[in-house]
């Protein structure tokens, strides 16, 4: 394998866990468990409302400075950096 | 100083504002055009991508939707926002490594064909006109409500606003002007969510406030009290789901591919410095746009429950439990006006009956000699704008609401038009019918094709083909089931080749479009739709506003079969993608 290719293969994998807690809190705990989960509270929030309407969009915020910061490693990793 | 003093001397200011930023970043370039130079910090390019993405439609009618749809709504939020998940980790990097101007160029490159550059160039334009339009009625309706003046004077103003500085800045007009917009839309709205949320709850932090306890002496949590005022008056509640689990699963998937696939975000990714930029770029994009999205759902449940409050005085079936019409406040008379809020006394008591209907509450509101609901109208648009009435704001903050919603919308059109210029002088004109033109020419053509663009797209704002949401739902599904697909799988497969793409793109569209149009009537004519629009016609139960996840499910699926039947791409295609996959060739490759 190139260096290239397994750059290419750490960036799907990690790829792939990101989406993987995308899809969870979005259609998972946002739409899919939406009545189980809003037995819970959280404050005044039932916990599936929370993830729908402001979860779910805290997590996406993080889960793409979590891709950048990782990829940057990558990046240096594999030694294919810009300048 | 009256409030149309203050609005005047507000929206003056922002107006210089971004008039002051065109002339002084102006484009010299064809670079600085399209791309303002790709020397955009990151940060300032997310700021600038959250104004490009925040349109009239986030700013004034997101919080009133959700209002009234209450948890439902939860598909536009998350399918708005997800979208950037899919650009930062599948487009937006590569992307920016190929290194070109436009979506269509990538396309026409990648997939080493001509024919799939137009058809790309096509499929934008569909998209960009049909969102483009609505952005224009909402300038519009912007303009004429604030400056007072009728709605065709309203939209030149604001036509010939784009027109100084995106026709003469380009990218790098817009970019930083949408800056300066970014920072006047979102302190518009937060003002009066902070005020409001504070009133209710005691809590300044309206992401808090909505999850807080009301400081009304109820001791209730405010979502716990919405819920029990909408049960009592016979709406669904608040806080639960209303739609089929389906539907809601699909349109969010629709928006969240169609965000991601919407020509005029992925291009402001091309913007910055480098690739890792793109990523990080991304995300300050979501950040600056999940400020917006965040505060909605607190703006709409406490503008729902303000309404329902006002109106609902005391306990539910007394007599005298209802507001009487002559003590109704001033914002009440002010929308009255408009004709987007109407009141009718169905029972002659002279007091405001407001409520839903279903079987067992139908019984109760007869049994009370209500006749009917009496709110005959209650425009969800006008949530958003009445709120800091509704809160008794002072002047300034009703004119900064003004302003933001002017921002919000001007910022979005000239992005817009950027993306559709930028394709016909770059990839039409340059790229395959003119190919001898220089930069001067191609700069010139540009500014002639967005010239032309903007009065395309205000003659079509002035006669608009349909209601504004399904115009916009339209833009979004065929994003999804034509541009994101092809783009995702030029990156991810090596395979992929050119007939299958175009095929791909050419079924996601064309299904799409006949989806719609089977519902919506053939070209959004009314009265021409073969089949009625609603949910025991539609296939499968799939809502029109959510076909483009089917969409692009059939643009992998035929793009996948075809590539198979035919053969593989060339050898340097091959090369090409393993290339923009990394940000730069490794080093001991090239031996130093």
């Amino acid at each position: 394998m190139t260096n290239g290719e397994a750059y290419w293969k750490k960036n799907l994998n990690l790829m792939i866990v990101c989406l993987i807690i995308w899809f969870v809190v979005s259609f998972g705990f946002g739409i899919l468990l939406l009545q189980p989960l809003n037995n819970i509270h959280l404050g005044g929030y039932p916990l599936g409302f929370w993830f729908a309407q402001q979860g779910s969009m805290y997590v996406f915020v993080v889960l793409i400075f979590v891709y950048a910061a990782k990829m940057t490693k990558y990046d240096k990793e594999f030694d294919v950096e810009e300048d | 100083m009256t409030l149309r003093m203050t609005t005047y001397i507000i929206v003056g200011l922002t107006f210089a504002v971004y008039i002051g930023i065109a002339f002084w970043a102006r484009a010299k370039s064809t670079s600085d055009f399209y791309v303002a130079g790709k020397g955009v910090h990151p940060v300032l390019n997310g700021m600038a991508t959250a104004a490009d993405w925040m349109s009239a439609a986030s700013f004034i009618s997101m919080a009133g939707l959700i209002a009234f749809m209450g948890y439902d709504a939860c598909a536009y939020l998350m399918g708005w926002t997800g979208g950037y998940v899919l650009l930062a980790m599948m487009l937006a990097p590569y992307l920016r490594k190929f290194g070109k101007f436009t979506v269509p160029e990538f396309i026409g490159d990648r997939y080493y064909s001509q024919s799939a550059r137009i058809t790309a160039v096509i499929c934008l334009i569909i998209c960009s006109i049909t969102y483009v339009i609505g952005q224009m009625k909402g300038i519009g309706v912007a303009f004429s409500r604030f400056l007072e003046v009728d709605f065709a004077t309203g939209l030149f103003c604001g036509m010939g606003i784009v027109f100084i500085y995106a026709v003469m800045g380009g990218m790098k007009g817009i970019t930083y002007t949408q800056i300066a917009q970014y920072c006047v839309l979102i302190f518009a709205y937060t003002v009066p969510a902070i005020f409001i949320a504070f009133q209710l709850t005691g809590n300044p932090i309206p992401q808090l406030a909505l999850g807080s306890h009301l400081t009304d002496g109820s001791g209730m949590y405010l979502l716990e009290k919405l819920n029990k005022i909408c049960i009592d008056l016979g709406f669904a509640s608040y806080t639960a789901q209303k739609w089929s689990t389906w539907n809601v699963f699909l349109l969010t998937f629709s928006l969240m591919v169609g965000t991601a696939g919407l020509p005029h975000v992925i291009m402001r990714f091309f913007t910055v410095p480098k690739v890792r930029d793109a990523r990080y770029s991304t995300g300050w994009a979501l950040v600056f746009i999940s400020v917006l999205y965040t505060t909605a759902p607190a703006v709409g449940a406490m503008a729902r429950s303000n309404l329902l409050h006002t109106i609902q005085t005391g306990p539910v079936g007394s007599p005298t439990g209802n507001l009487l019409y002559a003590d109704r406040p001033s914002w009440f008379t002010n929308w009255e006006k408009t004709g987007l809020l109407k009141w009718e006394d169905k029972n002659g008591d002279g007091r405001i009956q407001y409520y839903g209907s279903n079987a067992a509450f139908d019984k109760k509101a007869e049994a009370w000699g209500w006749r009917g609901n009496e709110m005959v109208k209650v425009d969800r648009d006008i949530m958003v704008l009445a709120n800091p009435e509704i809160a008794n704001l002072p002047f300034w903050v009703i004119a900064l609401v003004a302003a933001g919603g002017i921002a919000a919308a001007l910022s979005t059109a000239a992005g817009l038009l950027l993306a559709i210029s930028s394709s016909i002088s770059h990839d039409l004109l340059k790229g395959v019918f003119m190919k001898g033109i220089n930069e001067k020419q191609e700069l010139m053509y540009g500014r002639i094709s967005m010239t032309v663009a903007i009065i395309v797209a205000g003659y079509l704002g002035l006669h608009p083909p349909g209601f504004a949401a399904q115009v916009v739902a339209l833009a979004f599904g065929l994003a999804a089931s034509s541009i994101f697909p092809v783009l995702m799988m030029g990156i991810f497969s090596k395979t992929m080749n050119r007939a299958g793409a175009i095929a791909g793109m050419l079924t996601g569209i064309g299904s799409t479009l006949l989806y719609i149009f089977l519902y919506k009537g053939w070209f959004f004519i009314p009265g021409t739709a073969p089949l009625p629009d609603n949910a025991s016609h539609w296939l499968l139960g799939i809502n029109p506003q959510s076909f483009g996840a089917v969409g692009a499910l059939l643009n992998f699926v035929v793009a996948g079969l075809v590539a198979k039947a035919t053969s593989s791409p060339p050898e340097h295609i091959q090369h090409l993608v393993e290339d923009i996959r990394v940000p730069k060739v490794a080093g001991f490759a090239v031996g130093h």
